[in-house]
């Protein structure tokens, strides 16, 4: 059988019709592009995704409620806190119970370092696809001790499945303050932010001339077309969309907390371009951890489960739950019909969406670039495809 | 403004194409009919004060019972911070909704993903092909009534117990060790009678 994506390319001029992916190191997943390319330059690039499918969604409406949380963390692996929170807010909204303010707190805290882990790892594999090989090595090394701070926390280093309906599993451990607190001195530096990892990396990498010039002005994603293809997050913040959930639909603890929202300003050449989207997420670093000191200094006592009945049961309605996730905006659309199983579990994704503008800002780019646009995008392979 | 507000507006734009709102259980929503969808979308794009430029989400429910697939628009105002939800009912049989891909891009690949997973057709969408299935996957897998098909191209979705396998693989080994293994030895002879004690030296 012909395949479909073959009547997106191929003109019938000379034009050289090319697999980038679907094991391409610097794909992030497995993602496939067919490149129509007249020498570097491409004609077009179009994405052929679903590899990854594993219908999660479907999945959701055989699982129980409580017993979909593990398969949330297998729809964005690299920050599992947020699918999970994500899922947990939007039952919670259908059976109108709210989290205890300690479950809200230890969900803004462990959300943060996963984001700081989510972003290292981002912001390090750009480094990798663009040619510099050192900063990865650099971020892991953090990331690592990120997971293992929150593996105290619930056990596990990458699908965390933590948050429950209505609370969160596990209360933070003895001693589990003090050391991220002592951490998070290392990561930003706390009073001498000149001696931190994040200044560190900073003289790295991201102020690295070579890097600057490489990114600035590429792939640029101008305001409304940013928009309306439907870019969240630090990809719509790139593009100088001042927008957080976190901030403007506050959710969870997020109103207790004072933080910047960094937006891209065009700082190595135009606005919306792929160092924009890299430098929004260095910053945002910053700030999350600015949020986590914030929320084990204020965090209250008492219980981390909210009273939630033996059989979740929420009566027939549906319900849309956002939170903002290391790759932007992640929407969870949960219908009840009244019975202990999700009549439908929906996950929107900013991977999905990012996605969709690759195939329009294609045209004229060189294939080296497009490496660094779906490097910029942040996109994760199981948030695509789910 | 609230949900209610941009539903009266809609409501004066378009009078018996919008339904009522629905009761406000948790997120209101309004039914719209199916021809009228595009008109109302870009009415909520473009009408100053509204400005729903962000088409949060969109995706489908099923409802067999009532023979309707549910196509749901989940909208929102960057400027105006308000929001409003959407739906179409389209005939389970045959569904056909227009495409709202010209008002929102955002749409492209969602409507392409709702065409693939409940077999919607978007009329007026410039791709409309599957997005994550194979383009020759049988059948639409979000709907209530689909049936797995049990495998594509020969690839198989399901698959016995690894624990049966491993049984086998262990019999097979078991009978081979013992074809290969030296018949046992015959039964040894009876034992010689043991030698007399020597007589304890004489003292």
């Amino acid at each position: 059988m012909e395949k479909l994506i073959l009547r997106r390319v191929g003109s019938g001029g000379d034009e050289m019709l090319l697999n980038f992916g679907p094991q391409h190191p610097s794909t992030h997943g497995v993602i496939n592009f067919l490149v129509e390319t007249d020498g570097e330059v491409m004609k077009k690039a179009v994405p052929d995704v679903g590899y990854l499918h594993r219908s999660i969604e479907k999945i959701g409406e055989g699982t129980g409620y409580p017993g979909f949380m593990p398969y949330t963390d297998r729809i964005d692996y690299v920050a599992a806190m947020f699918a999970n929170e994500g899922y947990a807010l939007a039952v919670e909204k259908l059976l109108k119970l709210e989290a205890p303010p300690r479950a809200q707190y230890l969900r803004a805290a462990s959300g943060e370092l996963c984001r700081i882990a989510s972003h290292l790892v981002s912001v390090g594999t750009m480094a990798t696809d663009i040619g510099a090989t050192t900063p990865l090595v650099h971020a892991l090394r953090e990331r690592e001790r990120i997971n293992d701070l929150i593996e105290e926390l619930c056990g596990a280093r990458l699908t965390y499945n933590y948050h429950r309906i209505g609370g969160v599993a596990f209360d933070a451990p003895t001693g589990w303050r003090e050391k991220v607190l002592a951490y998070l001195d290392h990561f930003d530096g706390g009073d001498t932010p000149a001696r931190s990892f994040i200044t560190e990396f900073d003289r790295l990498i991201t102020y690295n001339e070579i890097y600057m010039k490489r990114l600035g002005s590429v792939a640029v994603i101008p305001r409304e077309k940013a928009i309306g293809y439907g870019l969240v997050g630090p990809n719509l913040r790139g593009s100088g969309v001042d927008w957080d959930v976190r901030r403007d639909v506050p959710y969870g603890a997020y109103r207790d907390f004072k933080y910047d929202v960094p937006v891209g300003k065009g700082m190595a050449g135009t606005v919306g371009d792929a160092f924009d989207r890299y430098y929004v997420r260095i910053l945002e670093m910053r700030e999350s951890a600015r949020i986590v000191r914030q929320a084990l200094e204020k965090l209250p006592e008492g219980e981390y489960m909210a009273k939630v009945p033996r059989r979740i049961k929420p009566e027939a309605g549906e319900a849309l739950a956002r939170v903002e996730s290391a790759r932007g905006e992640m929407a969870y659309y949960v219908v009840s019909d009244g019975t202990d199983k999700a009549y439908r579990v929906r996950a929107r994704t900013g991977s999905f969406l990012a996605m969709g503008i690759i195939e329009d800002l294609s045209p004229g780019m060189m294939i080296a670039d497009l490496v660094a646009l779906v490097a910029s995008l942040d996109v994760v392979a199981p948030e695509i495809d789910r | 403004m609230t949900p209610t507000e941009i539903h009266e507006k809609l409501k004066a734009r378009f009078g018996e194409a919008v339904g009522p709102l629905s009761e406000p259980k948790i997120d209101p929503f309004a039914v719209v009919k199916g021809e009228a969808v595009v008109e109302v979308a870009r009415f909520l794009r473009d009408e100053p004060g509204l400005e729903l430029d962000f088409c949060e989400d969109l995706t489908a429910v099923d409802w067999p019972k009532r023979g309707v697939i549910e196509v749901v628009y989940h909208l929102f105002s960057y400027r105006h911070r308000h929001g409003v939800v959407l739906k179409v009912e389209a005939d389970r049989a045959a569904p056909k909704v227009p495409s709202v891909e010209g008002v929102w891009k955002a749409a492209n690949w969602m409507e392409r993903e709702v065409y693939d997973l409940f077999g919607v057709e978007f009329p007026g969408h410039p791709d409309l092909r599957r997005v994550l299935l194979p383009d020759d996957w049988e059948g639409h897998p979000l709907r209530k009534d689909y049936v797995e098909a049990g495998g594509w191209h020969g690839i198989g979705n399901v698959r016995e117990s690894p624990l049966v396998e491993l049984r086998r693989l262990d019999e097979v080994a078991m009978a081979a060790a013992a074809k290969n293994r030296p018949p046992p030895p015959p039964p040894p002879a009876p034992a010689a009678p043991a030698p007399a004690a020597p007589a304890a030296p004489k003292a």
